[in-house]
């Protein structure tokens, strides 16, 4: 009787549970809805003109007409590849050096200056620069992402390196392990957890320079789009650029969280 | 020989985190010494248990012992050789979380065996020893899937499969409940019986202390110094209720500075 009732008991617990999970995913699907259908409903309602605020619907039909003719696809590609280049560039180089920097103060305190200065100026800042450097393309596109993704990278490995626990330095000491071991087995998996914060705030922030460069430094791009859009007064392609660019950012995001599930990073959470 | 001399030992710490170089003991600075003076001799194979007012510099004087940190003045020898930095044949248990913690209960006992070669091998002894401190079926779990006391079980693990020749330990059961301590107690006579390794161990409690040491180390407050250092020769199990045990154990309370009779 009593093993029946916890049967039931859980039965209804694991009901609940779904029941809360597909909640999870109904309701902010329908919050979208109920955006959208407002916002339909509120252009008809005031009669807004389409060149001051389109209609959900113009939206859609400016997007599909990108899409069919191949623009829509080949400007993402473009804002993409200059994204993962200059993300991965800046990665690259900056998990290292911040590691390195991160455990030898001298250097930290040479650099530091330097580091500080630099990373408050805004990638934008740098156009001029760019473009005078690298010419039109991709090149200065690809340098503004490595520029907003390197600095606060820098200094976020740097700070989780320097800040791990001495303890785990004298047990990798106490077992013998050097060199790249050291690095492998202690350095990097302490400092992860915050490294991934890391990555996943700079790629966000790369993802939003990245439309502002190609506003001013290219000829393709979903920022140039916007640009193009607007000259051509067309603001149903501008809002339609815009949702595309949410939906990419939001979809990065999501692949780049998969990371902090990983029990190699999920360590740090887990704790107390 | 003895195993570990410790001669003329000075610790000092300045206020700012620099080093205090100086030699001569009257420049440091007033109230930052922390050991002041520690001569101690301890055998091959011992058991010597610390203890001493919480902030005496326990931690210190071990941490200098294992080479983690250089002593301000004086030498500490072990095998007549003078320590200039941490060693694998000398495995440290740290009072906090000393395993890594993304690392499984295999991982982690696996750094203890790097030098194996034979992969087999290695994982043979892998789970000979974390079956040895009872956590079969943990194998794959995160220390913080772990309970405190198995969490001290998987680094005691990770120690004894170096089969190491000295075995600083810091406190390891201090923050564990009154039973398992019991347990683990039982366990390090144990493992001391078992294996030919020189323990240091630090506690606080006295009654632990007297139950598993051959030698007691007492330190008083600081600026620390020995205030005691009593041998003892009882065989185990020891019953510290009855006999020479309890006056010694009153003896040693009393040094401590609890007067009344407990
Ligand atoms: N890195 C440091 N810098 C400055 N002072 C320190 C440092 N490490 C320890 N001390 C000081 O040295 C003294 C001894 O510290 P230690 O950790 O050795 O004490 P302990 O006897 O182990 O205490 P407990 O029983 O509470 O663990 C403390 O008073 C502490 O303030
Ligand atoms: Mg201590």
């Amino acid at each position: 009787m009593g093993e029946d009732g916890g049967e039931r008991k859980n039965g209804f617990m694991k009901g609940a549970l779904s029941k809360c999970r597909q909640a999870d995913r109904i309701l902010p699907a329908l919050t979208v809805v109920v955006i959208i259908a407002l916002w339909e409903w509120v252009v008809r309602i005031f009669s807004i003109s389409p060149g001051v605020l389109p209609p959900p619907s113009r939206v859609a039909a400016a997007l599909w007409g990108l899409a069919k003719s191949g623009v829509l696809f080949d400007y993402t590609v473009a804002s993409l590849f200059r994204v993962t280049w200059g993300y991965f560039l800046a990665v690259a180089a900056a998990v290292p050096i911040g590691m390195f920097l991160g455990l030898w103060p001298l250097g930290r305190a040479v650099f530091n200056p330097i580091i500080q200065f630099l990373r408050p100026i805004s990638p934008l800042a740098w156009i001029p620069l760019a473009i005078l450097w690298l010419g039109i393309g991709d090149k200065p596109a690809v340098f503004l992402i490595f520029l907003a993704v390197f600095f606060p990278m820098l200094v976020c490995v740097m700070g989780s390196v320097a800040g791990i626990k001495v303890t785990y330095f004298r047990i990798a000491q106490n077992f013998g392990l050097t060199g790249y071991r050291l690095y492998t087995k202690v350095v990097l998996p302490a400092a992860l957890p915050e490294i991934v914060v890391g990555l996943r705030i700079t790629l966000g922030t790369a993802w939003l320079v990245i439309v502002a460069a190609e506003m001013i430094a290219v000829k393709s791009g979903l920022g140039y789009l916007i640009v193009d859009a607007r000259n051509s007064l067309r603001m149903d392609r501008v809002i339609g650029g815009m949702v595309v660019i949410g939906i990419i950012g939001l979809a990065l995001d999501r692949i780049i969280r998969r990371l902090e599930t990983l029990p190699s990073v999920r360590w740090k959470r887990m704790q107390r | 020989m003895n195993k570990i001399e410790v001669k003329g030992l000075y610790k000092a710490y300045s206020d700012k985190g620099r080093r205090i170089n100086g030699y001569d003991e009257c420049r440091l600075p007033e109230g930052s010494t922390v050991l002041h003076d520690i001569n101690l001799s301890i055998k091959r194979r011992s058991f010597t248990c610390f203890v001493g007012p919480s902030g005496c510099g326990k931690s210190t004087l071990l941490r200098i012992m294992a080479g983690f940190e250089h002593p301000t003045k004086g030498w500490v020898f072990i095998d007549g050789m003078p320590v200039n930095g941490p060693s694998p044949r000398h495995i440290f248990v740290f009072q906090e979380d000393g395993l890594l913690p993304w690392m499984t209960t295999r991982e982690n006992v696996a750094l203890g065996v790097r030098d194996i070669k034979d992969s087999d091998e290695r994982r043979r002894r892998i789970i000979e020893y974390i079956e040895l401190v009872g956590l079969k079926g943990f194998e794959d779990h995160y220390p913080h899937e772990l309970s405190g006391g198995m969490r001290r079980r998987a680094e005691v693990a990770r120690a004894l499969i170096t089969n190491p020749d000295i075995l600083f330990m810091d406190e390891p059961f201090g923050a564990l409940d009154f039973l398992t301590r019991l347990q683990m107690r039982e366990e390090m006579i144990n493992v001391h019986m078992m294996f030919d390794t020189t323990i240091l161990f630090i506690t606080h409690d006295i009654d632990e202390a007297i139950q598993l040491g051959d030698q007691i180390v007492i330190l008083s407050e600081r600026p620390t110094n020995l205030r005691a250092d009593i041998p003892l020769a009882f065989p185990h199990p020891r019953d510290f209720t009855k006999g020479g045990l309890a006056a010694l154990r009153r003896d040693i309370y009393f040094q401590m500075g609890i007067h009344t009779a407990l």
